[in-house]
C-alpha cells in the first residue's frame, strides 16, 4: 500500500466549478485500491518543496480570486512546481488553472496576469464565453478514450510546439472554439477546461493521473486493478448524450 | 393606455392555458412588452403605495409570500406574481393580469430574478426594493457572483431619491450596498443558537471588499451569512434595525421568532421549517414595514401564510406525507439537509437533479453540497432526474453504502418508489431541482393531491 501525495493549490480560492469533487474521486479510487491520498492545501504564501509531492492540483476560481492567485503563484510557487514536474510530478489543472498552467492571460482590457509556464500555451479573453456541454476524444499514455464535461470560460487558449491538445473536440467549444483541440498535455501535465467536475464521469482519466502519481511515489510503474465503475458508465453516458437531447 | 395591447396580450394567456402550455404567467408580458415599450411603468404608475422588488438567490419566493399575506392582513389590496414568473415579462404579465382583477389596488409586490433586477427596477421605479442574499448559483446564466454585485450596486445608484432599501446585514456582499445617503432597513439574526460550527465549503463572500481579508465571523448562520467583520477593521456586519433576537427551530414543522423592529416586536410562528425561512421572514416583516404596512398585524399575518409551492410544501399521497424543499444551488440545498436532519426519524429521501435551462445546464454545483452529515440517518434515498447518475456518482462519493441507494431517473417511477419504501404515516423528503419540482408537483395535480401552481396563492 502506497499514500500519495497531493498538493492542492489553493483550495480556498480555486474551487469554483465543484472542485473538491474531483479530490473526493483521486482519494476513493486510491482507498478502494488498499492506498492513499494524502492532501496538503497549499496556500498563499506557502512554499513548497520538489519531491515531496506526487501530484498537484490547480481548481478554477472567480476572476477577482484568480489575480490574487496568479501573482502568488509566481511569487512562491513557480520554481518548486517546475523542479516538481522535472522530477516526475503530475500536475492536473482545470479551467481557470488551466489558463495559470500557461505562459499568461490578457483580460479585454489588455491587462496581463502572468503564468506558470508548465504548459506551453497563452490564453486572450475573448468577446463572449463558451458554455455548455463539452465531449472530446483524448489521448493519455497511448489510449484514445471519450471524456465528457462541461466548460465555462471567456479565455480563447491556443498551444505552442510545446504542448499538445488533451484532445479533440467531439461536441462543444474547447480551447478556442476554431481549432478543435481541447486542452493540453506535456509529460505528466494535463490541463483542460473540461469541469463536471471532471473526474467522477471520467475514470479512466483519474486512474491514468493515480498510476504516474503511484509511479513517481513508488519509483515503478503499478497496475491498478479495475474497480466496479458501472454507476461512473452509465453518468457518463447521460452526460454525452445530453448536448442533444435537452 | 390604449385598450388594444391589453386585449391582444391578455388573449395571449388565455391561448397558453387553452392549449396547455402551462398558466400563461409570462407569455402575456411578453407580447405587452413587444407591442407597447414602456407599458411596464405606466401600468405602476397608478398604485398609490407603489412597486415593492424583492431579489435574492434563494428565498424570493417564499418571502414575496409572506410580504403579501402581511400586506393583505393590512387590508391592502395587492398585486403580485405568486405563480413565481420572476423574470421582465412575469412582472409585465403579473400587472397586466392584476390591473384588471384588482382595479383598486394599493401596491404592486414581485419576486425578482436577481439577474432580470437591474432591468425591471429601471422600468417600474419601484418605492422599495429588498435585498436578501446572493450564493453562488446556476454559473453558466448568471456568470460570477461579483458581476450581479456589481448591477445591483448600479441598479441601486438609478433608483428614485425616495426609494427605500431593505438590506440583508448578515451577507456581506449584500450589506455593502448600504449606502448612507438612501433610506435603509437593515436586517439580520441576532440569536447566537444559531451558529454553525464553521463556514460551510460552499461558502462565497467571505473576504474583506476594502482589502481582501478573509473576514472573521463571530458566528456563521447560512452560507457565508452571519455576524462578520474584517480583521483589519474595514468592514464589519451593520447593526440591523429589524432584529430576530430569539429564533426557535421548531422540527422540519416551523419555526417561533421573536424580532424587534423600530416599531416594536412582532412574535410569529410560520409553518417554515429550518435557519433559511427563518431570513425569510425576518426579511419579509421588514420589507412590510418599509412598505407601510402597520407593525400590529404582521406576525400573525406571517405565521398564518402557507408555504410556497415546492418551498416546504406538503402533499399527502398513498397516506404517506412528501414535503417538498426544493434545492438548486449549493447555499440553499445545504439548509434542505439542515432542515431535514432536525426529524428524528430514520430518513426516507428523494433527490432530483435536472439541468435544463431554469436548473443550469451545469450540474457540477451538487458536489459544493455538503450531503455528508446524512450519510447516518438514511433509511432509503432515491435519485431522480435527468442527471439522477450524476446523484448517485455524488453520493458513491461521499462514502454511500450502495444498497440504500435507488437511480430511478423518470420522476413519477422514482417518486412511486420512494413512497412504497416508506412506511405508512412516514414523511418523504423530496429535494428537487426547479424543473424536477415542477415535474413532480405536475403528477401530484393530475392525482388530486396538489393545486396547479398558477392557481397558488
Amino acid at each position: 500500500m502506497s499514500v500519495v501525495r497531493l498538493g492542492h493549490l489553493y483550495p480556498d480560492e480555486m474551487n469554483i466549478y465543484a472542485d473538491r469533487g474531483n479530490i473526493a474521486v483521486l482519494d476513493a479510487r486510491l482507498r478502494w485500491r488498499d492506498h492513499g491520498l494524502a492532501v496538503d492545501a497549499l496556500e498563499p504564501g506557502d512554499r513548497l518543496e520538489p519531491g515531496q509531492h506526487d501530484l498537484f492540483y490547480l481548481g478554477g476560481g472567480q476572476d477577482r480570486d484568480q489575480a490574487i492567485v496568479a501573482r502568488d503563484l509566481v511569487a512562491t510557487k513557480a520554481a518548486g512546481l517546475r523542479a516538481s514536474v522535472e522530477g516526475g510530478a503530475a500536475v492536473l489543472c482545470v479551467c481557470g488553472g488551466y489558463q495559470l498552467a500557461g505562459h499568461g492571460y490578457t483580460a479585454v482590457d489588455g491587462s496581463r496576469m502572468p503564468g506558470l509556464g508548465l504548459l506551453d500555451l497563452d490564453t486572450v479573453a475573448g468577446p463572449t464565453r463558451l458554455i455548455g456541454d463539452l465531449v472530446i476524444e483524448a489521448e493519455l499514455d497511448g489510449e484514445r478514450h471519450r471524456v465528457v464535461g462541461f466548460e465555462n470560460h471567456a479565455g480563447r487558449t491556443r498551444l505552442g510546439p510545446g504542448a499538445r491538445p488533451l484532445g479533440t473536440v467531439l461536441s462543444g467549444h474547447g480551447n478556442n472554439d476554431h481549432d478543435g483541440g481541447e486542452g493540453a498535455v506535456a509529460g505528466r501535465v494535463v490541463g483542460t477546461y473540461l469541469h463536471g467536475p471532471l473526474l467522477p464521469k471520467n475514470p479512466w482519466l483519474a486512474d491514468v493521473i493515480l498510476a504516474w502519481a503511484l509511479e513517481h511515489r513508488t519509483g515503478s510503474r503499478l497496475d491498478l486493478p479495475p474497480l466496479d465503475d458501472e454507476l461512473e458508465r452509465a453518468a457518463h453516458e447521460v452526460a454525452v448524450g445530453r448536448p442533444t437531447r435537452r | 393606455m390604449p385598450a388594444p395591447a391589453l386585449t391582444l396580450a391578455r388573449a395571449a394567456g388565455r391561448l397558453s392555458r387553452g392549449l396547455g402550455r402551462g398558466g400563461g404567467t409570462s407569455l402575456p408580458g411578453k407580447v405587452l412588452l413587444r407591442l407597447r415599450p414602456g407599458a411596464v411603468a405606466e401600468l405602476a404608475a397608478d398604485l398609490p403605495r407603489g412597486a415593492t422588488l424583492i431579489s435574492a438567490t434563494n428565498g424570493k419566493t417564499t418571502t414575496a409570500r409572506l410580504t403579501t399575506a402581511a400586506a393583505k392582513g393590512a387590508g391592502w389590496r395587492l398585486i403580485a406574481n405568486t405563480a413565481g414568473a420572476n423574470l421582465l415579462s412575469g412582472v409585465a404579465t403579473a400587472l397586466l393580469d392584476g390591473v384588471a382583477a384588482e382595479p383598486n389596488a394599493d401596491a404592486a409586490l414581485f419576486e425578482v430574478d436577481e439577474a432580470a433586477l437591474p432591468e425591471v427596477a429601471r422600468q417600474l421605479q419601484p418605492r422599495v426594493v429588498v435585498l436578501m442574499n446572493l450564493f453562488r448559483d446556476q454559473l453558466d446564466r448568471y456568470g460570477e457572483l461579483e458581476r450581479l454585485v456589481q448591477d445591483w450596486a448600479g441598479m441601486i445608484d438609478d433608483l428614485p431619491s425616495d426609494a427605500t432599501l431593505v438590506l440583508n446585514a448578515d451577507d456581506p456582499a449584500v450589506a455593502s450596498l448600504h449606502d448612507a445617503r438612501r433610506k435603509t432597513l437593515l436586517f439580520g439574526l441576532d440569536d447566537p443558537w444559531l451558529a454553525l460550527p464553521a463556514l460551510p465549503h460552499a461558502a462565497d463572500s467571505t473576504r474583506c471588499r476594502r482589502c481582501g481579508a478573509r473576514l472573521v465571523y463571530e458566528q456563521v448562520t447560512v452560507g457565508h451569512m452571519g455576524h462578520w467583520a474584517c480583521p483589519d477593521g474595514h468592514l464589519a456586519r451593520p447593526q440591523p434595525d429589524v432584529r430576530a433576537v430569539r429564533v426557535r427551530l421548531e422540527g422540519t414543522e416551523g419555526l417561533a421568532l421573536r424580532v424587534v423592529t423600530p416599531a416594536g416586536e412582532i412574535e410569529a410562528t410560520p409553518r417554515l421549517p429550518g435557519v433559511h425561512n427563518a431570513y425569510n421572514v425576518t426579511a419579509a416583516i421588514a420589507a412590510a414595514l418599509a412598505m407601510g404596512v402597520p407593525a400590529d398585524g404582521i406576525g400573525d399575518a406571517v405565521g398564518g401564510a402557507a408555504a410556497a409551492f415546492g418551498r416546504g410544501e406538503r402533499v399527502a399521497l398513498d397516506g404517506r406525507e412528501l414535503v417538498l424543499l426544493l434545492a438548486k444551488n449549493p447555499a440553499g440545498a445545504n439548509e434542505t439537509v439542515r432542515t431535514v436532519l432536525l426529524d428524528p426519524e430514520p430518513l426516507h429521501l428523494l433527490i432530483a437533479l435536472n439541468d435544463r435551462t431554469a436548473d443550469g445546464h451545469d450540474v457540477s454545483w451538487i458536489w459544493d453540497v455538503d450531503y455528508e452529515p446524512l450519510l447516518g440517518r438514511i433509511a432509503q434515498l432515491t435519485v431522480t432526474g435527468e442527471r439522477a447518475h450524476d446523484l448517485a456518482l455524488r453520493f458513491r462519493y461521499a462514502g454511500m453504502e450502495l444498497g440504500r441507494l435507488r437511480v430511478e431517473p423518470h420522476l413519477e417511477r422514482a417518486m412511486d418508489a420512494a413512497v412504497a419504501d416508506a412506511p405508512v404515516g412516514a414523511t418523504v423528503y423530496v429535494l428537487p431541482t426547479y424543473t424536477a419540482m415542477l415535474g413532480m408537483r405536475q403528477v401530484l395535480v393530475e392525482r388530486g393531491a396538489a393545486a396547479a401552481f398558477w392557481r397558488d396563492g
